[in-house]
């Protein structure tokens, strides 16, 4: 088959897949007694609506955009790193140690964020590290180790804010104690949104681009992913090169978590990853473990995240719509890909 | 090849959505900012609007305020929480509020004090109403001193009293457990008002003080959440299995209330009080007390129509019942509904004993120690609102935790 016909069926599938999983979230709509083209009216509506709700779209998008950029490196390397929840989770809870031991110093606010920053990446790689230590020395298998870590990772949150960093006297389900705003990265007018947290998830992106793109180290991850033996035999270290994958994704997942203390919460809350691990799972999914789709879907799913908030205000509907458009997306691309396969196999 | 296709798509779809936004006809749906002189008030409910508990209660009264102050509309958003709604702050939803033409918003819950500060701190002209918090009271220990921003709380330590009574009346193991949510200054008393109610009761109805079992067990917020709370379902049943025949509930929600009406139904005497809402008996009428609720429309439908008028003034108000009749659902912020369970007998001794109160009765009056032994009031001492808005520990005689730890 020529190459431009099969690229427009490539096409030609994709877009089948968007609209089957539109079709699909339509009829669900359907089936609850609701419009569907109201809902979705009312998605873009509150998602590009004005600049305050693109921006709030960008706060979303960055650390999903973190996040997804780490997890490139692990998939790339043939793994799944489904302890990225407890990866951001422990970045933030670095972040704010950092923060909370530096925030009565005389250091300069700007250094105890960079510092926090710091903390943040370590807190992260650590806990990827964890993971990457039990599948490339223990054997255990990276998902159910990363889903243990996952829980270890909760349970840490939860006796921090509750125990060692609770507020004075009380134990709040709303947090540590907020961060002095001295201590918040600075935001764009009267918006939620950082450009420091911006720059950076555009940084973690591009980085992540050129490392799978044009190194040779980004070549030999992708090797070791495609064939681990075959890798090894041709002189890759394939568990350095494993444990270097996880260490690379926690730094991401760390720095995610870095944003979410100093740019959005301001503090340590019981649900800091916001479940951007999982959702960072799905984008690397949708964008076929390729960087360059990676700040596109992200932005797709941020913007479905914030214009879904007006479901519940407007239409009395639950929210997590948002949630089975976007499952559905990645369920019908996958299916859409296989189809795909089977037609231009025959042919 | 394949990432430029899926570049391709990509940008198709958020070219879609972006072009579909623009051209989004600008005419008003029917929730977005009128053109009269409709007050639109909004309202952020940490749980779900129909979870029969306290969120209910506060959606409720926001529906009284409609029925009852011409002119006004509510919006809201439910399920308030860093756990249902990940991502978003409450600050965030309230200005989603305001988007909706929202000029009082109201916060319901004491976990958003954090966001109606900075809410109110950051929209000046939106009159922010927080409920149970104390931002606005001068007195108190958090005093913020922003001037667009009000508290309102119910002293819903006397239904607590009420519901420590009808437990007291009713347990005939003498053993009372109280499923808590999380530890704070307002969990703290009014378990320790639930027992000060039974205490008094089972006293009075002849019993000895030392026979009576009090514990208080925490789950960890105001209702489940799975992975992070303790499962209040499983927590009720510890006490029912463990010779605990009344549950008090201090969550949103009516597990306690559901889990003894299944033990009811597998033979054994247990009885529940649920919260917060009206009609929480509902649920399971045939083993319920009674309960204890909050009445918000009232106060509510008072703030709405001083703001209408111009003559609001901010302040923090701990209201009480209206002791002339407390389920007056017109002037009685906090009532007590009697439940289907409630025998004829203690239902009159429960009579009694709110005619007591209505009567002036203070049970927070000394000698009053706390749960470590060190004296809170002494002998003939009555409590202020300060002594006992921030009660530091349980009372001595109860057991549980009373600090996070």
């Amino acid at each position: 088959m020529p190459k431009t016909s099969s690229r427009w069926l490539g096409l030609l599938f994709q877009v089948g897949a968007v609209l089957l999983a539109l079709l699909f979230t339509s009829i669900i709509l359907l089936l609850v007694g609701a419009k569907p083209f109201q809902a979705y009216e009312r998605i873009i509506y509150g998602a590009f609506s004005d600049m305050g709700h693109i921006s709030d779209v960008l706060v979303v998008w960055v650390p999903l955009v973190l996040v997804s950029a780490g997890l490139l490196i692990t998939y790339s390397t043939g793994l799944w790193n489904i302890g990225i929840e407890g990866q951001i989770a422990l970045g933030a809870i670095f972040t704010v140690w950092a923060m909370r031991l530096l925030q009565d110093s005389s250091i300069p606010p700007v250094l105890i964020i960079l510092v926090g920053f710091l903390a943040g990446m370590l807190g992260g790689a650590l806990w990827a590290a964890l993971a990457g230590a039990l599948r490339v020395f223990g054997g255990v298998n990276e998902i159910f180790g990363g889903l243990g870590l996952n829980f270890v990772s909760t349970a840490l949150t939860i006796w921090l804010i509750f125990g060692p960093w609770k507020r004075p006297g009380v134990g709040s389900m709303s947090g540590t104690v907020p961060f002095d705003t001295s201590l918040w990265l600075p935001m764009v007018g009267g918006s939620r949104l950082s450009l420091w947290s911006l720059g950076l998830g555009i940084l973690g992106i591009v980085v992540v681009y050129f490392i799978l793109q044009g190194t040779y180290f980004g070549l030999r991850l992708k090797a070791v992913g495609k064939n681990p033996r075959a890798a090894f035999l041709m002189g890759i270290p394939t568990s350095s090169y494993m444990m270097l994958a996880f260490i690379l994704c926690g730094v991401f997942a760390g720095l995610a978590g870095a944003v979410q203390v100093t740019g959005v919460y301001h503090r340590l809350i019981p649900s800091i990853s916001s479940g951007y691990g999982f959702l960072g799972m799905l984008v690397a999914m949708l964008v076929n473990y390729q960087a360059i789709g990676a700040p596109f879907v992200a932005f797709l799913f941020a913007a479905l995240n914030i214009g879904s908030i007006q479901l519940p205000i407007d239409l009395k509907l639950d929210s997590t719509l948002s949630g089975v458009l976007q499952g559905a997306l990645v369920l019908f691309v996958l299916l859409m890909d296989g189809v795909r396969r089977r037609v231009l196999h025959k042919k | 090849m394949q990432k430029r296709l899926w570049l391709i798509v990509s940008l198709l779809v958020i070219a879609t959505m972006a072009l579909t936004a623009c051209t989004t006809p600008a005419t008003p749906t029917a929730t977005e900012a009128p053109v009269d002189e409709t007050l639109t008030f909004g309202m952020l409910l940490v749980g779900p609007y129909n979870d029969h508990g306290y969120s209910e209660a506060h959606f409720v009264g926001g529906q009284y305020v409609e029925a009852n102050v011409p002119n006004t509309k509510m919006v809201y958003v439910d399920k308030v929480n860093s756990a249902d709604r990940p991502g978003t702050t409450p600050a965030q939803l309230a200005e989603e509020l305001v988007a909706k033409g929202a000029t009082v918003v109201i916060f319901n819950s004491d976990d958003m004090k954090d966001s109606a500060h900075e809410f109110a701190k950051a929209h000046p002209d939106i009159i922010t109403i927080h409920a149970s918090g104390d931002g606005a009271w001068k007195d108190g220990k958090d005093y913020q001193n922003i001037p667009n921003l009000s508290n309102v709380m119910g002293r819903m330590e006397y239904g607590k009293m009420m519901a420590g009574c009808a437990a007291a009346l009713t347990t005939k193991t003498g053993q009372i457990g109280y499923l808590g949510p999380l530890i704070n200054d307002e969990t703290r008393r009014l378990a320790s008002s639930a027992y000060l109610g039974a205490k008094y009761c089972w006293a009075k109805a002849g019993n000895d003080p030392a026979a009576l079992k009090f514990k208080v067990t925490w789950i960890g917020f105001w209702f489940n959440i799975p992975g992070v709370t303790s499962d209040p379902t499983q927590v009720a049943d510890d006490f029912y299995n463990s010779g605990f025949d009344v549950v008090i509930s201090g969550i949103d929600t009516t597990e306690g209330l559901i889990e003894a009406g299944k033990m009811k139904a597998a033979g054994k005497e247990v009885w529940a009080i649920p919260y917060d809402y009206e009609k929480a008996c509902q649920e399971g009428a045939d083993v319920c007390l009674g309960v204890p609720y909050f009445n918000w429309g009232p106060a509510y439908a008072k703030y709405i129509k001083a703001i209408q008028a111009g003559t609001f003034t901010t302040g923090w108000e701990w209201l009480g019942p209206d002791w002339t009749n407390i389920n007056n659902p017109d002037t009685s912020m906090v009532g007590f509904d009697k439940g289907a369970a409630l025998s004829a007998d203690a239902s009159t001794a429960l009579d009694s004993f709110i005619a007591e109160l209505a009567g002036g009765l203070n049970l927070w009056t000394g000698p009053i120690n706390l749960q470590d032994g060190t004296p809170l009031l002494a002998d003939g001492v009555v409590a202020s609102d300060l002594e006992v808005w921030y009660l530091p520990q349980l009372l001595e005689g109860m057991e549980g935790q009373s600090v996070s730890q």
